[in-house]
C-alpha cells in the first residue's frame, strides 16, 4: 500500500456512510495502519446528501479531513453533483448505475456498478448497499485485506446477520472482479 | 509489554472512556450537538457501575446537578456546546466559589448563538476564562486527538479533586467526532487523584477552614454526617455567608492563589522543531494538527519552523512563551475563531516579536496548505 488513502463515501443519509466508513477505519487498523474517520453532515437525519471520509495511512496522520479525495464512492445522483470536484485529478470514482456520469473528467477512472439493484434484488436487503461498496472498495484499490475487511464488517453488524453481510461483500468484490 | 487494547474510537467516547478510568460516577446534562455522544455514552455506562445519568431539563440544570452530584461526594461531570456553556456560566461561578470540582466539557461549534451546530470552531476559549462574573480561578485542556482526549479527561478530574476547583475539557467537533485509532491504558498506568476527606467523626470540621499546610480545604460529603452550607455568597471558614471585606478579601485571594501559585504544576505544553525556530506556531486542540502537518512541511522545504502545543489553554503557558519568543522572531497562532488566544501571546511577547493571528470563522477547520502559505509570506 501506498503511504496515505483518502476515501470519501457520499450518498443520502441513512444509507450507512458512516458504519461503513468506521467499519473500513477498523479493517485498516486490523491491518497493522492507521486511520482516521470523519464525518460532515447536516442537522437533517435522513435524506440530504451524506458522507464519511476515511484516511488509511501507514504513517502518523496528522490533519484528519479528507480535501480531494483520491477514491470517491457516490450512490446517489445528488451526492455525486456534490462532492464529484472533491476527487483527485486521476482519482478513482466509484459510482451506481443509476448515477448520470456524462461529461465527467476523462482523467477519472469511472466504476460504474449496480450496487444498489444488487443490494435490493439479489441480497434482498437494500440496507448492505454500504457493505456491497466496501467490498467494491476493497477489490478496486486494495487500501485493506479482505481478511481484514471481514473482520470488522463481522464485528459491526448486528448478531444474526453474519452470513447476509459476507454474501453482500462476496457481491461486492464480484461486481467490480466480473 | 502492557496489555493494552487497541481500538477506533471517537473523540467524544474516548472523553466518558478517561472519565470512567477517572472515577466518574455521577454525570447531568442536557444533550446538544456536537457533544451528545458524551450524553449517550454516560447514559449506557454509567449504570453498569452502578453511577448515575441524568438528562436535565435545560443546561442550567445539568450544571446545578453536576454540582449537586459532587457535593454527595461523586466524581461529576457535564457536557455541552457553545449555547449551553453560556447557559452554564453562573452556576461555574458558583462551582469556582463554592470550591466544588466538577468537569465541564464544551465540545466546540461555531457561535455565536446556535450558529453552525455541526461545524467546528474554538470560539470559547474567551469564554472559558472570562464566561461568568467575577473573578475566579480557571483551568481549561484542550485535547488534539482521540488519545488525548482520554488521557485529559482524567487530568481533569484529578485537578478539579486536587484543587476543588471546576475544569473545562475544551474539546471541538474537529476532535470530538473523529474516530482514530487509541491504545486504553491499562489501569495500573492511570493515575488518579481523589479529593480530601475529613476525617470521619471529625466535630469541629469547618467546611471552609484550610490548616497549615494543606492546600484546599478537605472536602466533606453531604449525607455523611458532617453539618455545612454551601453558598455561593462569600462565606466564613463555616460556609455561611459574610459581608464582611476583611473574609471576602481573604477567600477570594484564597481561591485565585491556589491556581496560580501552582501553575507550574497545571501548565502542560509539547514542542517540536524548536532548536533553531525562526518562527514559532503556536496551535492547540483541533487546529493543532493542521499545525503539525504544515510546520512538517514548512520543516522539508528548509523553512526554521518550530510548533508550540497548547494543552493546558488556562492558565496560559506564558512563562515559556515569553521564553520561546526571545529567540524566535516571529510567532503565528492559527485558530478557529477571530484571533482570541492570539491576545494572550501578544500581552506576554516582547514588542520586537511580530504575532500573526490566522483566523477562520466559516465553520471548516483551518487546512494545513493555509498555515503553510502564511508561514512562506512570513519567513
Amino acid at each position: 500500500m501506498n503511504k496515505q488513502h483518502e476515501i470519501r463515501l457520499s450518498g443520502s443519509g441513512g444509507q450507512g456512510l458512516i458504519l461503513g466508513g468506521i467499519i473500513l477505519a477498523e479493517a485498516a487498523l486490523i491491518d497493522g495502519n492507521n486511520a482516521i474517520q470523519s464525518q460532515s453532515y447536516g442537522p437533517e437525519a435522513r435524506g440530504g446528501a451524506s458522507k464519511a471520509e476515511v484516511i488509511i495511512s501507514t504513517e502518523e496522520i496528522d490533519y484528519p479531513k479528507v480535501d480531494k479525495a483520491d477514491l470517491l464512492l457516490a450512490l446517489t445522483e445528488v451526492a455525486y453533483v456534490k462532492y464529484i470536484k472533491s476527487l483527485k485529478e486521476g482519482g478513482i470514482l466509484i459510482v451506481d448505475e443509476n448515477v448520470n456520469v456524462e461529461g465527467i473528467n476523462p482523467s477519472y477512472r469511472v466504476v460504474q456498478i449496480p450496487i444498489i439493484n444488487t443490494a435490493t434484488e439479489k441480497i434482498g436487503k437494500s440496507m448492505v448497499a454500504n457493505i456491497i461498496a466496501l467490498g467494491a472498495i476493497q477489490e478496486l484499490s486494495n487500501v485493506v485485506t479482505k481478511e481484514a475487511l471481514e473482520k470488522a464488517v463481522l464485528k459491526r453488524v448486528p448478531r444474526g446477520t453474519e452470513e447476509l453481510n459476507k454474501a453482500a461483500l462476496q457481491a461486492g468484490y464480484e461486481l467490480v472482479s466480473k | 509489554m502492557k496489555n493494552r487494547e487497541v481500538k477506533l474510537m471517537q473523540g467524544n467516547e474516548a472523553c466518558v472512556e478517561g472519565a470512567l478510568a477517572a472515577g466518574m460516577t455521577f454525570y447531568a446534562g442536557y444533550p446538544i450537538t456536537p457533544s451528545t455522544e458524551i450524553a449517550e455514552h454516560c447514559a449506557q455506562k454509567l449504570p453498569l457501575i452502578g453511577g448515575k445519568f441524568i438528562q436535565m431539563e435545560d443546561e442550567i440544570a445539568g450544571m446545578a446537578a453536576t454540582i449537586g452530584g459532587s457535593l454527595a461526594g461523586l466524581k461529576s461531570m457535564t457536557a455541552t456546546s457553545g449555547p449551553g456553556f453560556s447557559l452554564k456560566q453562573e452556576n461555574i461561578g458558583y462551582a469556582a466559589l463554592a470550591e466544588v470540582p466538577c468537569v465541564i466539557v464544551d465540545v466546540q461549534r461555531a457561535g455565536p448563538s446556535t450558529g453552525l451546530p455541526t461545524a467546528p470552531s474554538q470560539g470559547d476559549i474567551m469564554q472559558a476564562k472570562w464566561g461568568t462574573h467575577g473573578d475566579h480561578p480557571v483551568i481549561a485542556l484542550a485535547p488534539t486527538s482521540v488519545k488525548e482526549t482520554y488521557d485529559l479527561t482524567i487530568k481533569c478530574f484529578n485537578l478539579a479533586e486536587k484543587y476543588r476547583t471546576p475544569v473545562f475539557l475544551m474539546l471541538d467537533e474537529i476532535v470530538g467526532h473523529m474516530r482514530e485509532k487509541i491504545e486504553i491504558p491499562t489501569p495500573d498506568e492511570i493515575e488518579v487523584f481523589d479529593r480530601v476527606r475529613p476525617e470521619a467523626g471529625d466535630e469541629n470540621y469547618q467546611a471552609y477552614k484550610v490548616e497549615e499546610g494543606q492546600l484546599v480545604p478537605p472536602m466533606a460529603a453531604f449525607g455523611e454526617g458532617f453539618h455545612f452550607h454551601v453558598t455561593g455568597l462569600m462565606h466564613d471558614d463555616f460556609g455561611f455567608p459574610s459581608n464582611d471585606s476583611e473574609i471576602a478579601d481573604k477567600l477570594l485571594r484564597r481561591i485565585m492563589n491556589k491556581i496560580s501559585n501552582n501553575v507550574d504544576d497545571i501548565v502542560m505544553y509539547e514542542e517540536e522543531f524548536m532548536e533553531d525556530a525562526e518562527m514559532v506556531v503556536l496551535a492547540y486542540g483541533g487546529t493543532y494538527r493542521s499545525a503539525r502537518s504544515a510546520v512538517k512541511q514548512a520543516r522539508e522545504q528548509g523553512l526554521k519552523v518550530g510548533l508550540f502545543k497548547a494543552i493546558t489553554i488556562w492558565p496560559f503557558p506564558e512563562k515559556r512563551v515569553r521564553e520561546l519568543t526571545s529567540k524566535a522572531k516571529s510567532i503565528l497562532v492559527p485558530e478557529l475563531n477571530l484571533g482570541q488566544y492570539v491576545l494572550e501571546v501578544e500581552r506576554v511577547v516582547s514588542d520586537d516579536t511580530q504575532v500573526i493571528s490566522l483566523g477562520k470563522i466559516n465553520g471548516e477547520a483551518i487546512t494545513p496548505n493555509e498555515i503553510l502559505a502564511k508561514i512562506r509570506e512570513v519567513l
